[in-house]
């Protein structure tokens, strides 16, 4: 597999010169494999949002660099609009920027953008409408009058339709009821089935990443706290809830059972390990 | 970034400047400007810049702010600074001279004169709002605007929108450096094409922006309604203001300031 993302000693501080200067992203280095899920982590203000913001262009770092596909981003030859369609990101309440009359032209911004035909527009409106379970009828509707789960859903359309390489969701699930949540992180799941792209998946909540991210990668005040394979990252459970982190509901279980002498194992975080836990247990139990 | 636009930036602290009655630092401030036109001398202006200076220093904020504040003006000065190079004409012979350009020595006085005098009176001027919050600068001014009411004038109605706007200004332009860089990242350009792509590259920021602006007011309404407001009737203050010795200290230091500049004035 190649290499889909690679940052090199990235910084970034906002409001240089005045008082309130503060490093958001300091010295960020670490390779993405393409077709991987990565789930982003960290508590609020860890810097998750705007590590992100670098990786399309968006944001100029302070320092160090971005390659997609082993391309410098920031080298002058290359043009960062052309970056943005190939890195699509989806921002934290992107509902906030539909402005077409209609669902279908705000979906249709993107794709219009990139210079494409209006057949060609078509048919990426309707492949991103299908993904994201917009039916017809929604499609003719005002995105004004949608409900917030939807208006996210027809946001997170808006930018599938510009089929990028690689997908950065930030907190796509935040704020919508937990039905909502589930559509969206189950949507994204599927799109990363079958489309095989590379997807980056922000959240400030493990219970959103841990189901579906290959890897993890944690945030903490600006700096990778860990990024490895979900399995790993999760074994250090305890270290996670020391730096301010919401861990899985079933891990803090486990954690709590330790207390009492009771060892399930160490990375339980779905059910389906706490239960493979609890019967080991038994089993050997039985043999003593 | 907008966001790093200096509206008034407000640094706080507890220098005696940030403890003064926000009242009197008001009615000095204006005091001030008054002052600054009186000075016709050079001397008096320096005076005026030393004054100025030792309460930048006084209040704890760094003199590159000074610089900062003078920023917006600069182009306002410079063209008035070459205007009046070029057309003011004075006595005596001109110091120079090439094709229809003349310089006289006079008008390089009366140039640099207005200029060091914008230079003290924004330095000056800027010092309020950088040591003043902008909450307590508007209690300062519906205070003393209070008398107004008396002639129907909606003082409180004024400050409290003052409030509100000065308070949602930092919101809507975070607001709308994030729906440029949404909109951005779905493609948009902002840098090309002729006026009319141009301006029509605006919709995507003004309708997002304009409907949020208009749902947070109707938010913002329900709830100062839920929590009984009614305007500025039977309505009392966290803040009650009351003068201290550092109030009468510096209302006497610049009492002792305007002496000197007006007698600067009169010997000079
Ligand atoms: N435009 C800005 N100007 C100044 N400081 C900023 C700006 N954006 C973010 N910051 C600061 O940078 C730090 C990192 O912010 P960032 O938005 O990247 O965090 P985050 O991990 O995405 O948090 P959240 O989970 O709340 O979205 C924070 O301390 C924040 O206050
Ligand atoms: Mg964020």
């Amino acid at each position: 597999m190649g290499l889909a993302i690679e940052l090199k000693n990235l910084s970034h501080k906002y409001s240089i010169g005045t008082p309130f200067e503060i490093n958001a992203v300091d010295s960020v280095s670490l390779k993405i494999n393409q077709g991987e899920f990565v789930g982003v982590i960290g508590h609020t203000g860890s810097g998750k949002s705007t590590l992100i913001q670098m990786i399309n262009g968006l944001i100029k770092p302070s320092e160090g660099a971005v390659f997609i596909d082993g391309v410098n981003i920031y080298d002058k030859a290359v043009s960062l609009r052309d970056i943005r369609f190939k890195v699509g990101l989806v921002f934290q309440y992107s509902e906030h920027q539909l402005f077409e009359e209609t669902v279908y032209k705000d979906i249709a911004f993107g794709p219009k953008n990139m210079g494409l035909n209006d057949n060609e527009v078509d048919k990426k409106v309707r492949y991103a409408a299908k993904i994201m379970g917009i039916d017809d009828e929604m499609l003719k509707r005002s995105p004004f009058d949608l409900s917030g789960g939807q208006m996210r859903r027809v946001a997170l359309a808006g930018v599938i339709a510009m089929e990028p390489q690689i997908l950065i969701l930030d907190e796509p699930a935040a704020g919508l009821d937990p039905k909502g949540r589930r559509k969206v992180l189950e949507l994204i799941k599927d799109y990363h089935e079958n489309s095989g792209k590379t997807v980056l998946l922000v959240s400030h909540s493990m219970e959103d990443v841990v189901d579906y991210a290959t890897k993890v990668l944690v945030m903490n005040k600006g700096r990778v706290f860990c990024y490895d394979d979900t399995d790993k990252v999760f074994s250090k459970a305890q270290q996670l809830q020391e730096i301010g982190l919401d861990i899985p509901q079933i891990s803090r279980f486990a954690l709590a059972l330790k207390k009492y002498d009771v060892d399930l194992g160490n990375n339980i975080y779905t059910v389906k390990k706490a239960v493979q836990g609890v019967l080991n247990l038994t089993t050997n139990k039985e043999k003593l | 970034m907008l966001r790093d636009i200096t509206i008034g930036q407000f640094f706080p602290g507890d220098s005696p400047v940030h403890r003064m009655d926000s009242r009197l630092k008001l009615i000095l401030n204006l005091a001030f400007l008054v002052i600054i036109f009186i000075a016709d001398n050079y001397l008096a202006l320096g005076i005026s810049a030393a004054f100025v200076l030792s309460l930048y220093i006084i209040s704890g904020i760094s003199l590159k702010f000074i610089f900062r504040s003078l920023k917006p003006i600069m182009p306002l000065i410079i063209i008035t600074s070459v205007l009046n190079l070029f057309l003011l004409t004075g006595e005596g012979e001109p110091i120079f001279k090439l094709g229809f350009i003349t310089i006289y020595w006079q008008a390089i006085d009366t140039t640099a004169f207005m200029i060091l005098r914008l230079f003290v009176l924004i330095a000056g001027m800027s010092l309020l709002t950088y040591t003043t919050s902008p909450i307590v600068l508007t209690d300062a001014i519906e205070r003393l605007l209070s008398p107004l009411k008396y002639i129907r004038f909606p003082v409180h109605e004024l400050a409290m929108m003052m409030t509100i706007a000065m308070r949602f200004i930092p919101t809507l332009i975070e607001e709308t450096d994030k729906i440029v860089l949404a909109q951005k990242a779905r493609g948009a350009n902002f840098e090309e094409g002729n006026l009319i792509t141009r301006i029509k590259a605006f919709i995507p920021i003004i309708v997002p922006l304009f409907v949020s602006a208009f749902k947070r007011a109707n938010e913002l309404a329900l709830a100062m309604e839920c929590r009984c407001y009614h305007g500025g009737d039977g309505r009392t203050k966290l803040r009650q203001p009351k003068l201290a010795i550092v109030d009468l200290f510096a209302f006497l230091v610049f009492l002792l300031f305007t002496i000197i500049i007006i007698l600067t004035n009169i010997y000079f």
